[in-house]
């Protein structure tokens, strides 16, 4: 099956610092790709490439085959967001803020209602409907962010740490809500929290200091610990991200470091 | 659901659209894009930019309370230091004379969040990664404010039926007064959207936006003019006083607005707006 998502040796500097060093990454319809690593990794920073929010140094961005650079506004289209901390409009209603949403991505008449039926129903937005989003809880905030990013079915979702600083209960929701999302599209899902992998990602994908240091299914990428420690994915996330920038490909996915 | 499909979602638009009867669940809105062609597209979207942008200016009372002060003020300006009884002729000028300086100090006020805001919340990466342009975004923005200073402006309204239950003034010149005064304020507006495109804390933007202000209007008064010609060359300071508002305000404020007023408005206006978008990007790729 090709890829919704592509990601081709992308690069960014900050000043010096070279925050996303030739990152590459693809992303199948139906799939739910974790990407991994330490905060300042340049996860944030890739998230923000590969959305067409951030232009990268070098590198390629393709959506659906749609070239992210050279033509942004279909791209775009075809792909939703939900960037770090989920920021919304805290002054509008989460019916008026998705209606928002909606009209930009070119919905009108049946079509949006629809769509707006269809967000309120799976990210059961029902009893905060008419509720200004400035006072919603950390766990609803999350639902407008999520409702947000697919209300106009997008192709290739991109989540940037979509349970962070949620409570245990909420995680659970959100995670759910991630794996009935994928039936319909690709899924790219960063987070530092190793015990949501298993539960919502098909593969991973793990970034040290801008590079990808390892690739794979969460039980492959568990059996990368040094000789004598007992595989866990703490113990190869601990092992394959302090051991410094290494090329891609020295590790081989689901090969022994 | 039905509790949501019934009281909360827009029926309005319920009837509107031949494409109402089409697939809607299976169909993307991509192939909205195709099927509809794309000017249709940009300017619906443009047009919920802008409302939501203006929406943006009433969700709190600070609307109300900007709105009622620029009226208050241009009511003092015009009746207290502009002598408006004393004088005993049927007209605005009073008003007009203070009107630039005044919407130096509150344009700013009104594009300040323009950009500040989202930059401050993050809510410019929504922004940013919806399907369209900088341009886009940077002329609702600004339209969305004009809109409100065009309201600010009605607010003033009292004055023009004051000056016509006291006399009979030239309602023609003073209409035009008005006109030049939405056009001015739209340049101050643009520059002063651009500053607030530069930080993310509204009272910098605020600052820069009223410095901005003054710039644009004090390059035409003599003190600045005798200063320059000191200092610079006279060509140097005759182009600074072409690009000052108040060369262009001061006669449209008395019935004259040439093709060249126009023209400078326009101009002046599309770069800045410019000048925002840039602003904008560079911002974003830092």
């Amino acid at each position: 099956m090709t890829a919704v998502l592509q990601v081709r040796k992308l690069c960014k500097n900050f000043a010096g610092v070279q925050a996303v060093d030739g990152i590459s990454l693809a992303v199948r319809r139906g799939e739910v790709l974790g990407f991994l690593g330490p905060n300042g990794a340049g996860k944030s920073t890739t998230m923000k490439m590969a959305a067409g929010f951030l232009p990268p140094d070098s590198g390629e961005v393709m959506v659906c085959g749609i070239d992210m650079l050279r033509t942004p506004l279909p791209a775009r289209q075809r792909l939703g967001y939900l960037p770090e901390g989920a920021p919304l409009y805290d002054e509008m209603t989460v019916r008026g803020f998705l209606r928002f949403c909606g009209r930009v991505r070119g919905l009108r008449g049946a079509r949006l209602r629809s769509a707006l039926e269809g967000v309120a129903e799976r990210l059961q937005l029902a009893s905060v409907w008419e509720r200004g989003i400035g006072g919603l809880s950390k766990g609803y905030r999350r639902r407008v962010g999520l409702a947000q990013a697919i209300i106009h079915q997008p192709d290739v979702l991109i989540l940037d740490e979509p349970t962070d600083g949620l409570d245990p209960n909420q995680k659970v929701v959100v995670r759910q809500l991630i794996r009935d999302m994928a039936q319909h599209c690709g899924i790219i899902v960063s987070t530092h929290i190793l015990e949501e992998v298993p539960a919502v990602c098909d593969r991973v994908v793990v970034i040290a200091q801008g590079r990808v240091v390892a690739e794979g299914t969460a039980d492959e990428l568990a059996q990368q610990v040094p000789e004598g420690v007992e595989p866990s994915l703490e113990a190869a996330f601990r092992h394959l991200t302090t051991r410094g920038a290494r090329l891609q490909g020295a590790v081989a996915p689901g090969g022994r470091a | 659901m039905s509790r949501v499909a019934g009281s909360g979602i827009d029926n309005r638009e319920a009837g509107n659209g031949h494409e109402a009867g089409s697939d809607a669940a299976a169909s993307t809105a991509a192939t909205a894009i195709a099927a509809t062609g794309m000017s249709g597209v940009w300017l619906r979207a443009l047009m919920a930019l802008v409302r939501r942008e203006f929406s943006a200016y009433f969700a709190t009372p600070i609307a109300w309370v900007f709105l009622a002060a620029f009226a208050a003020l241009a009511a003092v300006f015009t009746f207290r230091v502009g002598n408006f009884m004393g004088r005993g002729v049927a007209d605005l000028a009073p008003f007009f004379m203070y009107l630039p300086w005044l919407l130096a100090v509150l344009t700013p006020a009104v594009s300040m969040r323009l950009w500040a805001e989202e930059r401050a919340s993050g809510s410019i990466e929504l922004l940013m990664t919806l399907p369209i342009s900088t341009w886009q975004a940077v002329l609702a923005k600004w339209l969305a404010g004009w809109l409100f200073l065009g309201l600010a402006l009605l607010s003033t309204t009292g004055l023009w039926l004051s000056v016509n239950w006291l006399g009979t003034p030239d309602n023609g010149v003073i209409a035009l007064g008005y006109v030049a005064a939405w056009m001015s304020a739209g340049v101050l507006l643009a520059a002063g959207a651009t500053a607030s495109a530069l930080t993310r804390n509204q009272v910098i933007a605020f600052v820069l936006g009223a410095l901005l202000a003054f710039l644009l209007l004090s390059a035409g008064t003599p003190l600045v003019r005798g200063v320059l010609s000191a200092w610079l060359p006279a060509a140097v300071a005759e182009s600074l006083l072409a690009i000052s508002l108040t060369t262009h305000f001061a006669p449209a404020a008395q019935g004259v607005i040439s093709l060249a007023d126009v023209l400078y408005w326009l101009s002046m206006t599309a770069f800045w707006l410019f000048l925002n978008v840039l602003v904008v990007e560079w911002k974003k790729a830092a």
